[in-house]
């Protein structure tokens, strides 16, 4: 019964904190939208527009009404899936969000996979082994994942993979002639060719998402591997760890069973922070590998002052962030039965 | 004393450091039967890098050296991990301060004694489960089934110790480590738990070395006492023969112990001598 109310009482605190977060996303993209120097009066109606015509379409746009006001109307069709229309593509922002984000998600859960099965257990090994050849490697790869910008490594990726040694394919998602021959169920081109049974548009798929999925993988693995072996290493000089080998457990059963367990909960906070980085440095990668995803859409979109755009991508990448620490404050109390009442001692 | 269970001699541990080696034990020895052996001594004097040594459990920084370091038959000197391994749980256990630490917050605590059954006598899952419960019945614990399943968060400090109790002795090892088993315990709970460790040690015959810093507490459970100071053994004797102890830092300590019969409104303070620093005569 206790334990009942306290659920309940947990699952109201979240909702409110999504809540209070969405609003306060809300509102740093409106007055961002207010504030920056584009007129989207004129992106409509032309910079040689008369003024009466002018004022009529400002009146028709809303933006004579006082700021509080347009900021709920703007809440309102935000809350309606009502991002205005794109002036590039000239369809509503949702369908073009729709469309180019699978290509982001799939770009990233690739890098992700990359950087979490080789970064846990680098980071592991560096701890249990701490100042030996792997400890130093990851330590360098650190170095190496923070201080190298991904646009670089992505530029002479292609040049040295994709130029001279054709080793995986270039740009792009797809090669021109296989691009419309599977039809977009789920959006990631390797699910769907599977679906479709086309093995040649996945292999092809593949080969252009290796380098991409690659180098952002390498960077995230920098990330992860570096938290997994400080978060292992307070775990090691723990008195369980003492005890587990006291009574004669392996050190590995006692690192991958019982040490792993326990930082599970703080590596996934983050992998949902590598996640959402992830998301978020897509406008660079997928710039140089023009990979049509959400972030050279958003950067397009930039370009040309298409904020309607701007915004809604924006507004969906904060979104996925909320969802990722709503997932993250679920997942919680199933790793660690200590959370489980919300009284956390 | 009938059998030796387990012998030390000289044993020496060194820690190498840049401003020249540190010395945490510089030779201590004794011999361990079917007994209660207390070890006492104040923080920084070794207690526990013995008990730590004996099992192979030393950081590896530690250099470790003994003239003799004898469980049973078994040399432990030179003993690579893997046979320290099949020592620890099995033929030396360790109980450690408090529960709270020393058990895994996130794995049950019955699957936790499970595990040492698993590890060393491998009769499958169902035959450690039930040998974890019958484990935690003899620890006095009311309802096995239901602390089998809880996690250590669950339990107070007394249930968690003799969880603790039952995870190092389900392999039934000859001689149990006890690491100031009682500390982190309330007074009236430490009775019951040092009453449980000496029913098992009695009931199992094995030898059990009590680490403490707990006079009172040595002198009244066990059946011999050392008494350690700044890695060296200075006064071993009877427990019920320890207030006619001779070495001026024994008798220091027993000077410094407060008397609810005798009230002083100070008690004195411990004059150390740098002479103990030097090999006992």
């Amino acid at each position: 019964m206790d334990a009942a109310v306290a659920g309940l009482r947990r699952l109201l605190r979240l909702i409110l904190s999504v809540a209070a977060t969405f609003l306060g996303l809300t509102l740093v993209t409106f007055v961002i939208g207010r504030l920056i120097p584009i007129d989207p009066v004129l992106a409509v109606v032309g910079e040689h527009a008369a003024p009466s015509v002018y004022r009529a379409a400002r009146a028709r746009m809303g933006l004579d009404l006082p700021l509080s006001v347009q900021y709920l109307r703007y809440l309102r069709q935000i809350l309606h899936g009502d991002f205005g229309t794109s002036v590039i593509t000239g369809q509503p922002v949702l369908t073009d969000l729709l469309h180019v984000f699978p290509a982001t998600v799939e770009l990233s859960l690739a890098a992700l996979l990359i950087g979490l099965g080789l970064g846990i257990p680098l980071g592991v090994l560096a701890a249990t082994r701490r100042g030996g050849a792997i400890d130093q490697a990851v330590r360098l790869l650190s170095l190496f994942g923070y201080s190298m910008p991904v646009f670089w490594l992505g530029l002479i990726g292609l040049l040295v993979f994709y130029a001279r040694l054709g080793w995986v394919a270039g740009p792009g998602r797809l090669d021109v002639g296989f691009e419309d021959m599977v039809p977009e169920r789920s959006g990631l081109l390797l699910l769907d060719s599977a679906l479709a049974g086309q093995w040649d548009v996945m292999a092809n798929a593949a080969a252009h998402l290796l380098l991409p999925a690659a180098i952002l993988g390498l960077l995230s693995l920098a990330f992860i591997a570096r938290m997994t072996r400080s978060f292992m290493l307070g775990q090691l000089s723990q008195e369980y760890v003492l005890a587990a080998r006291a009574k004669g457990l392996s050190r590995r059963r006692v690192v991958w069973v019982h040490g792993l367990r326990n930082i599970a909960v703080p590596l996934i906070t983050v992998i949902a922070l590598t996640f959402g980085s992830l998301l978020e440095g897509a406008v660079l990668t997928e710039t140089v590998f023009a990979w049509p995803g959400l972030g050279l859409y958003m950067k397009n979109s930039l370009f040309n002052a298409d904020m309607n755009a701007v915004i809604g991508g924006t507004i969906l990448i904060g979104v996925v962030y909320i969802g990722l620490n709503l997932l993250t404050d679920l997942l919680y109390p199933l790793l660690d039965p200590r959370a489980d009442t919300g009284a956390r001692r | 004393m009938s059998e030796i269970l387990l012998e030390v001699a000289d044993l020496r541990v060194t820690y190498p450091g840049e401003g020249g080696d540190f010395a945490a034990l510089r030779g201590i020895g004794f011999a361990l039967g079917r007994e209660r052996l207390g070890i006492v001594g104040e923080s920084g004097s070794g207690k526990s890098t013995a008990g730590r040594a004996i099992m192979g459990l030393l950081p590896p920084s530690a250099r470790v050296g003994a003239e003799v370091l004898r469980l049973g038959e078994t040399d432990l000197r030179g003993l690579d991990e893997a046979g320290f391994r099949r020592l620890r749980g099995r033929r030396i256990g360790m109980v450690l301060q408090d529960p709270k630490y020393a058990l895994n917050p996130l794995l049950r605590v019955g699957e936790q004694i499970a595990e040492t059954h698993r590890t060393h006598l491998r009769q499958g899952r169902r035959a450690a489960r039930q040998a974890a419960l019958a484990m935690l019945e003899s620890v006095h614990i009311r309802d096995p089934a239901r602390v089998y399943r809880a996690f250590p968060h669950e339990l107070s400090g007394g249930m968690g110790q003799r969880v603790m109790i039952a995870m190092m002795l389900i392999a039934g090892p000859e001689v149990l480590i006890a690491d100031e088993p009682t500390s982190a315990l309330d007074a009236s709970v430490q009775r019951q738990v040092l009453a449980i460790l000496d029913e098992q040690v009695r009931a199992r015959g094995m030898g059990l070395l009590l680490i403490s810093h707990n006079l009172h507490l040595v002198r009244a459970f066990c059946d011999r006492v050392l008494v350690m100071y700044a890695g060296r053994v200075v006064e071993s004797c009877r427990a019920s023969e320890l207030a006619a102890a001779r070495h001026p830092y024994t008798r220091g300590l027993l000077a410094a112990l407060p008397d609810l019969a005798h009230r002083r409104a100070r008690l004195p303070v411990l004059a150390r001598d740098p002479d103990w620093l030097e090999p006992v005569r």
